[in-house]
């Protein structure tokens, strides 16, 4: 049986419809989850997709963090259930302290777009499985703030217990404290990523076709998952 | 879910009178008090209404307007509203417009919708938002994009896409550092907060626009063709819904006062004229509202731009000939002292108004409710009263009737000024001044020492910090996006549908002459949307002039009108819509008259589209470089005479829109198939401005010889720098080359051929004037604007030479490959001086090329006398080498469509 992904949708969500095309391309059945509505009609994963959601005007995803929908993520998450956090999506992570450190103003103070190198320092998690440590990837970047910042503590933590899931190579675009891309969570089950994988999914309209191995990791680590 | 309350919070919409609220008659001007004071002094000159006009509007009421009457034909019988000065000159679009199946709606509307299948149409219109953006560049800058999207959106599409069209004074000027940068974050804050992809635009620097920057803005969008809007209020009986944010003081005057008024020292006082945008309302309203369209809820539907409710109930209503009955007290306020003229003029953005059947009201609301925008029943529909004809506009405010007005009188029955024109008087003597004359570089170093100023100069150089700032990737639809020569997008992910479209103009070419000038405008639009092998089918326009009461500028618009409606007429493809921005001008100087004109193709399938860059092909393999059209030394005007002389002066290049009809026809056909591995449109900066970004888009360089003709003397230098135009560059793969090159003796289309990519060499080399490392040129190419503006040059190649294309591969298959050697075979036989190939040297196209063209000649009194390409081919030297096993060859994403 295909595995159905959920992809939130919430006031402000704009890469929702790239995010459920990335998950049929990989082989899933995507879900269209509301923000309003608490239900996660039973999906196997979650996607919360970029955007500005509900305008982002106080700081970026804490407004989205007290969606109803959230609760019954930030649950589902707690008890292990796949949560990919997409820019916008990685900030709402953050702000609901699924995913340590937060995201800021770029320091150069710009919105930037651009094709972006990466590399791949943890295949441990759900969302990386597919992809070699070590391994470079170019997917496309695009944020205000994306600027991922944390105590040294904190830094220290992710780096040694290898929670560092990217990291921004030839060039980091918003000035993140140690080139970071994108972190998970103790148990690897939730990934926060500030490029956008769901633009590299077709040699059409991507740089590569790189982003499609987060979806293909999730669909490998559901099969392998106990029922 | 915010802003719940509000929706929740309206009156229930049941529209019985509404009980008259404690609200002091005194003070309020209502009908009754305008007919009981029929002397009373109107300020209608401060309202930019002269004294005839308002004469007409007491002749239309029979008594003098109420204060909200007369703000409201301020509003409407302004330029910007009522086009009085340019609707005599307009007409022509229609009368000359060539006769086309497609368009679903054209001129009148609130965008051109245009039919691409069975089932889907597109509609795109491009606006100005020029004097906002001087004001205050975000906001101005923010708001012509939320207003230009929701153009898109009252037709019943999808906005897709949007592109920017963008003029500024001198880079290096101080106002431009404060100017531009508030432009673009603006552009991009709304753009990217919408979900809407940018895909391309134009960064044009002139000391002309110093006091006036031009800040047009492009949208498309896509629709079923069963889902097309209109906005008539049809249905008497039927609800006004007013749909969106809630109505504060800004931008109160902004058409009357901002838009259809010149500069002066007051313009910082006109700050509060300008809307403050919310994207993120506006994101919501497209949602709503297209939810509301498949669900089949509304009869009608306007977008509030300028001139607000004014402009919405009124053309509403005219547009149906009816009547209609409006409490205006049931108009949600930001600030609740506004007053009712303050209500009508109000230019508070993202908002849309509906007519909605009773019965469907319920649904409506609901629908708003989801996605928590706040929506208010604040009228009905009425017929027309027994024996009047049409139906009148009838205001309330608590109670009092503060409007009383047929609305045909504010839309329709505006003022029509046929305004006097004169030829600028300076006009002879600087076509007389000619940029052919001036001194040309002709020596190799001077040649090199040029390219590198002039891929440097703002005009020409980089804009990647621009376009960096915009979302060019959500939606995941873009096939083809900035740098490249047109968006293209892709509308049909199952049939791979999709379209092109590009927006172009030249002020200087339109200041040298507006007739041909706007022409060019066209053709050059016209060449970048077929360049990505797309089928041009339509145009629209932003005409960007001075002042209307100027009897020169009012030429010059007459002139750019007349060339484009007869450019469109000559290429088949109609206008389908625009707008005017009259005014543009800082005291008694007016800007370059910029006519701004966009084109749009359909592509049957993105995957054939042809992108602009230089394929890395692998090993020793090369593609062939291909010149289309005529090289002339044409320089007036051009891009070289204005960086290294600050030159303005003579003729613009001749413009020939049969040869770019040809041009457009056989591109498209070699991208059918599968010919062209790449094709760049030649335009400012002339051949070498293609090659050098061609060559830094994948980082492939390129070896160039230059054709018999242009070797001596400034030659080679008018060979790069001349700006003739119907020219493209495009890449043919080894293999293809026969059969392209016949194609263009069929097709009657001159070629030579000028050279070789060089994926190994990392150089662009000129033979026998110069080589230049390709860092070289990205150093010089990238590092202008973040030098005048700050941040750091994106100086990595794009990565989709790596990226995409790795995935694909080469349409040839063995066989042509030895074909494919006859290529250098006959070029250096060429070189040799002996009888060129069959193969390659076809003699037919020499025949074409050498046909000169007798007004080329008399447009060229230089001694010189290489105008035209004689030579039917010329190769660079190649290492001879077998060409490489198909497998091995990798082609930029779609480049050859079966790959």
């Amino acid at each position: 049986m295909t595995a159905r992904i959920g992809v939130v949708t919430f006031p402000g969500s704009l890469d929702d419809r790239d995010a459920a095309r990335a998950v049929r391309l990989a082989g899933a059945e995507a879900v269209s989850l509301w923000h309003d509505d608490p239900d996660l009609h039973g999906v196997d994963a979650v996607v919360l997709p970029g955007g500005f959601s509900y305008g982002d005007y106080l700081r970026c995803g804490a407004i989205a963090r007290f969606a109803p929908v959230m609760e019954t993520i930030a649950a589902g998450a707690r008890a292990g259930l796949p949560v990919l956090g997409i820019c916008n999506g990685f900030q709402i992570l953050c702000e609901a302290h699924l995913l340590p450190g937060a995201l800021t103003r770029n320091q150069h103070l710009h919105f930037r777009n651009r094709d972006q190198w990466l590399r791949i320092e943890s295949a441990g998690t759900g969302w990386t499985n597919t992809f070699q440590p070590g391994q470079e990837i170019l997917i496309p970047v695009k944020n205000g703030e994306g600027c991922y910042v944390a105590d040294e503590r904190t830094l220290d933590e992710l780096e040694a217990t290898g929670r560092v899931v990217a990291r921004y190579v030839h060039g980091n675009p918003n000035g993140s404290l140690r080139d970071i891309a994108g972190i998970t969570n103790e148990a690897g089950n939730v990934v926060g990523l500030m490029p956008h994988p769901e633009h590299a999914v077709e040699a059409l309209t991507g740089p590569s076709l790189d982003g499609l191995g987060f979806f293909t990791s999730i669909l490998k680590h559901l099969a392998g998952a106990p029922a | 879910m915010i802003e719940q309350s509000e929706v929740m919070g309206q009156p229930e919409p049941t529209l019985a009178d509404h009980p008259s609220a404690p609200v002091d008659p005194a003070g309020l001007d209502t009908v009754a008090q305008a007919t009981a004071t029929p002397g009373d002094l109107q300020p209608y000159t401060e309202l930019g209404l002269r004294d005839d006009e308002y004469d007409r509007i007491r002749q239309i009421l029979g008594r003098r307007p109420t204060q909200s009457e007369l703000a409201m034909y301020s509003i409407m019988w302004s330029e910007h509203c009522s086009y009085k000065s340019s609707k005599v000159h307009l007409r022509q679009f229609s009368e000359k417009a060539p006769p086309s199946d497609r368009m679903l709606a054209g001129i009148g509307e609130n965008a051109g919708v245009i039919q691409v299948s069975d089932k889907l149409a597109v509609t795109f219109k491009v606006e100005s938002h020029n004097h906002p953006s001087f004001v205050e560049p975000h906001q101005g800058a923010a708001t012509g994009v939320g207003g230009i999207v929701r153009d898109i959106l009252a037709m019943g599409a999808r906005p897709i896409a949007v592109m920017d069209p963008l003029r500024f004074g001198a880079a290096d000027h101080p106002d431009t550092a404060r100017v531009l940068p508030g432009v673009v974050a603006g552009v991009g804050t709304y753009g990217n907060s919408l979900g809407l992809p940018n895909i391309g635009g134009e960064v044009v620097f002139d000391p002309c626009y110093q006091g006036n920057p031009l800040v047009n803005a492009l949208s498309l969008g896509v629709l079923p063709v069963d889902r097309l809007q209109n906005k008539a209020a049809a249905g008497p009986g039927n609800v006004v819904v007013l749909l969106g944010a809630k109505t504060g003081r800004d931008g109160i005057g902004g058409v009357s006062v901002l838009a259809s008024a010149t500069f002066d020292d007051a313009s910082e006082q006109r700050r509060p004229s300008v809307q403050v945008g919310d994207p993120f309302m506006e994101k919501l309203l497209i949602e709503a509202c297209l939810e509301l369209y498949d669900a089949q809820l509304v009869v009608g539907i306007q977008d509030l731009g300028g001139a607000g409710l004014t402009c919405a109930l009124t053309e509403t209503a005219a547009a149906a000939g009816t009547g209609m009955r409006v409490w205006l007290e049931r108009v949600p306020l930001r600030e609740a002292s506004m007053e009712p003229h303050e209500i009508l003029a109000s230019e508070s953005q993202e908002r849309m108004l509906l007519i909605v059947a009773p019965d469907r009201l319920e649904a409506v609301l609901k629908t708003a409710e989801k996605w928590g925008v706040p929506a208010s029943a604040i009228g009905e529909v009425t017929g027309a009263e027994a024996g009047v004809e049409p139906g009148r506009l009838l205001i309330t405010w608590h109670g009092h009737t503060v409007v009383d007005v047929p609305p045909g009188s504010l839309v329709d029955d505006g003022p029509v000024y046929a305004r006097p024109m004169r030829e600028p008087a300076d006009l002879i003597l600087l076509q007389a001044d000619r940029a052919e004359t001036l001194a040309r570089p002709s020596t190799p170093e001077a040649l090199r020492e040029t390219l590198l100023r002039m891929i440097a100069s703002p005009n020409l150089c980089d804009k990647t910090w621009v376009t960096e700032q915009y979302d060019r990737y959500v939606l995941g639809n873009t096939v083809l996006a900035q740098p490249e020569d047109s968006g293209v997008i892709r509308i049909d992910e199952e049939t791979g549908l999709g379209v092109a479209i590009s927006v172009d103009g030249n002020g200087r070419y339109a200041r040298l002459d507006p007739y041909h000038g706007a022409k060019l405008a066209l053709a050059e639009a016209y060449r970048n949307v077929a360049v990505t092998g797309a089928k041009p089918v339509a145009v629209t326009d932003c005409l960007n002039f001075g002042s209307p009461e100027d009897p020169a500028v009012m030429w010059q618009f007459a002139e750019a009108v007349r060339g484009l409606a007869d450019g469109c007429a000559e290429l088949g493809i109609p206008v389908t819509g625009g707008n005017v921005s009259f005014y543009n001008q800082t005291g008694a100087a007016a800007i370059h008259p910029t006519p701004v004109v966009g084109v749009l193709g359909v592509l049957d399938d993105v995957n054939q589209r042809v992108p602009m860059g230089f394929a890395r092909t692998t090993g020793a393999d090369h593609d062939l470089i291909f010149l289309l059209g005529e090289t002339r030394l044409e320089l007036s005007g051009s891009e070289w005479a204005w960086v290294t002389h600050e030159h303005l002066g003579g003729v613009p290049p001749k413009v020939d829109l049969a040869a770019e009809r040809t041009l457009a026809d056989l591109i498209a056909e070699a991208a059918r198939v599968g010919h062209l591995r790449s094709a760049h449109d030649l335009s400012d900066g002339g051949l070498a401005q293609a090659l050098v970004e061609s060559s830094l888009r994948y980082n492939v360089g390129a070896r160039i010889a230059l054709p018999e003709g242009f070797t001596a003397g400034s030659m080679p230098f008018v060979f790069l720098f001349s700006e003739s135009a119907g020219r493209a560059m495009v890449a043919v793969p080894r293999g293809h080359e026969k059969a392209f090159t016949a194609l263009c003796v069929e097709r009657g289309v001159p070629w030579t051929l000028i050279g070789v990519t060089d994926a190994a060499g990392g150089e662009l080399e000129v033979r026998d004037q110069f080589t230049i490392g390709l860092d070289e040129l990205r150093t010089a190419f990238t590092g202008t604007l973040p030098r005048l503006f700050g941040g750091a040059a994106t100086t990595v190649p794009s990565p989709q030479a790596t990226g995409a294309e790795a995935t694909e591969t080469g349409t040839d298959a063995t066989g042509p490959a030895a074909t494919g050697l006859a290529g250098p075979d006959a070029a250096e036989t060429q070189l040799a001086g002996a009888e060129p190939t069959a193969d390659v040297a076809d003699p037919e196209p020499a025949a074409t090329t050498a046909d000169p063209e007798p007004e080329a000649t008399a447009a060229v009194a230089d001694p010189e006398p290489a105008e035209t390409t004689t030579d039917p081919v010329v190769a660079p030297v190649v290492p001879e080498q077998p060409a490489a096993p198909a497998g091995e060859r990798t082609t930029p994403a779609g480049g050859p469509p079966n790959s």
